[in-house]
């Protein structure tokens, strides 16, 4: 008599908590409704400025004087606004009840019991808070553009360096944006898994992480602190700009990528060994 | 043994051998060894268990609410780890080999828990999806199977949140019952039921166990265990006081005489002079069992040695008596 042999031989790879874990994220009311206030950024800001006209370059938040010019400025100018505190919160939101919100309503014990081994958990938990980084950045700009090109249309699109490119190059400069953008909310997504894993109330593990994204940018902005800028997690993420230049620098935007990689890494691995051997009492 | 081609035959010979390495607990579907947790603070909330759950059995883990029972069973399930002590769940060492047995352990632990804004349904897709050995193929049909068992199927589409007390009950019982199990471990499964729900989960326990599932069973409830429990093991205080087949227990509960009386050593005398054995005195007078002694007879000689009875009696202990004698502390009868 054997208990080894399984009820069927699980294969290497399958997406299917995955998928599950995402159909619960995206499913979610409370989830919707965050990602309808990050979707009506871009929708205010068009609208505004349709109505009250462009502002004086230099004025008010950043591209904001451009958006007429360019319908693509509009998601440019959206993402810009959202990236200091409302597309941290939503990150923040999701990560931080990746653990935290299993054990708060105790079906962390029956994922676990199924089994789910634990570092799997962990793995499917940041792959879907990956996807929902994405995901937002990706809602963001988008709406931007739509209503955006709706609202101003297409047109020479004035870069960061003076020079003037086509909507299509433009296209590809916000993807650009996003793509840079989702990697420095990714590893601010591991920070919030790790608070997760420390707590069983998952509100309190997302103010936790979003009062560490603004302390970071207040740190940030003391300049007499400029030695330990670049160690805080929040300091290469308006890197982003170097993006729009013609040539595009990478410099800051590479070792932004680095720093990013690297508060992931630390993270998901402090995670890791904190839930790993955790008496699970919830 | 020939060595084995195919991937098939390496994974039977490998399983072979670590049955085999794991003989001690053979035949046990619940096995642990001086099991102990003490929590941060220093309360020690297992204290030394030595758990025997005999393959087949339906055990029954008794014990007043805080002696001990969920905490054991978290450790059982590797959600919590021993202070010290080892176990094993289906002759296989826990926590080593959790990812290959407890595929066959469903489990109920401290009551349900679900998703509160999922239906039923989608929160038994759920979990049938976390689980990488589950075929998604046969989904469908094996959540449609569970809640016909445990009689949901109309309240499949409700959100949990709208559930009553007893559905969710039912829909923790639902769950471990997705795949066909060996091993069912249920933390006060009829917890929040009412009488007819408690019927059925008890019927529902007894047919798994005809069909060959050992169930573990925990329970402050006496009744429960006298009537669906082949096994038994008593809690208190974190230690596990008894543990042994029902019908031991009960054939160690014989029969005393009672004899109320002023005159306790002549009715002493006269009883042990009659071959009844272990009296034992109290404060109206003294017992002793009854032995195949005629009780009629022990009265004619107690009158006969100039004892004065005021009262008489012979009385067969009930479970309660043993149990309260082994805890010192009453169960809830009820239910």
């Amino acid at each position: 008599m054997s208990v080894v042999e399984r009820p069927r031989t699980a294969p290497v790879i399958s997406t299917r908590m995955l998928r599950s874990e995402l159909r619960l994220i995206f499913g979610r009311r409370r989830n919707i409704a965050g990602m309808g206030v990050l979707a009506s950024v871009p929708i205010i800001i068009a609208v505004a400025i349709a109505i009250a006209g462009t502002p004086e370059a230099g004025e008010g938040p950043t591209f904001l004087s451009q958006v007429t010019s360019n319908g693509l400025f509009v998601g440019l100018a959206a993402l810009a606004a959202e990236l200091p505190l409302f597309l941290p919160l939503a990150v923040a939101a999701i990560s931080g009840d990746a653990v935290a919100g299993e054990a708060n309503i105790g079906t962390l014990r029956y994922l676990l019991t199924v089994p789910v081994n634990r570092t799997r958990l962990l793995a499917v938990k940041y792959a879907a808070i990956l996807v929902f980084t994405v995901a937002a950045v990706l809602l963001v700009a988008a709406v931007g553009v739509l209503i955006g090109l709706a609202l101003f249309g297409g047109g020479p699109a004035t870069l960061l360096s003076g020079s003037q490119v086509g909507t299509a190059e433009g296209l590809w400069r916000l993807l650009l944006v996003c793509g840079y953008m989702s990697v420095c909310l990714a590893a601010f997504g591991a920070i919030g898994l790790f608070v997760s894993t420390l707590t069983e109330q998952p509100i309190g593990a997302t103010i936790a992480v979003v009062g560490l994204a603004l302390i970071s940018q207040i740190l940030d902005a003391i300049a007499s602190l400029s030695p330990i800028h670049r160690f805080l997690p929040t300091h290469y993420w308006l890197a982003f700009g170097d993006l729009l230049r013609d040539p595009i620098s990478t410099d800051l935007v590479l070792t932004g990528m680095l720093s990013a990689a690297a508060y992931a890494l630390i993270f998901w691995t402090a995670a890791w060994a904190r839930f790993a051997g955790k008496d699970v009492t919830s | 043994m020939t060595t084995g081609t195919t991937a098939d035959a390496v994974r039977s010979d490998r399983a072979d051998e670590l049955v085999g390495a794991a003989d001690p607990a053979a035949g046990l579907a619940v096995s642990s060894q001086g099991l102990t947790k003490r929590f941060r603070g220093g309360q020690v909330a297992v204290d030394r268990i030595d758990l025997a759950v005999p393959a087949g059995s339906v055990y029954g883990f008794l014990g007043p609410n805080g002696s001990g029972k969920t905490t054991t069973i978290r450790m059982l399930l590797g959600l919590i780890r021993p202070t010290a002590g080892t176990h094993g769940l289906l002759s296989q060492p826990m926590p080593a080999r959790a990812a290959d047995v407890l595929p066959h352990v469903g489990s109920l632990v401290e009551g349900p828990a679900f998703h509160p804004y999922l239906s039923g349904r989608d929160n038994l897709r759920r979990l049938d999806a976390a689980d990488r050995h589950a075929d998604p193929g046969t989904a469908k049909a094996r959540i449609g199977a569970a809640l016909d068992r445990v009689g949901l199927t109309a309240a499949a589409g409700k959100r949990y949140r709208n559930y009553s007390l007893g559905m969710r009950q039912r829909l923790g019982i639902c769950a471990a019952l997705l795949q066909p199990r060996r091993l069912l471990i249920l933390d006060e499964p009829t917890n929040g039921l009412d009488p007819q729900g408690t019927r059925e989960v008890r019927a529902l326990v007894s047919e798994l166990a005809a069909s060959g599932v050992t169930v573990l069973l925990s329970t402050h409830l006496l009744a429960e265990v006298e009537q669906i429990c082949s096994h038994v093991g008593v809690m208190h205080r974190g230690r596990l006081v008894a543990q042994s087949a029902l019908a031991e227990l009960r054939a160690g509960s014989a029969p005393r005489v009672h004899v109320t009386t002023t005159e306790t050593v002549q009715a002493e005398r006269t009883l042990t002079r009659l071959g009844l054995r272990a009296t034992a005195r109290d404060n109206d007078g003294l017992s002793a069992l009854i032995g195949s002694a005629d009780p009629a007879a022990v009265v004619a000689a107690l009158v006969h040695d100039g004892v004065p009875v005021r009262a008489f009696g012979v009385r067969a202990p009930d479970l309660e008596d043993v149990f309260v004698g082994l805890t010192g502390e009453g169960f809830d009868v009820s239910g």
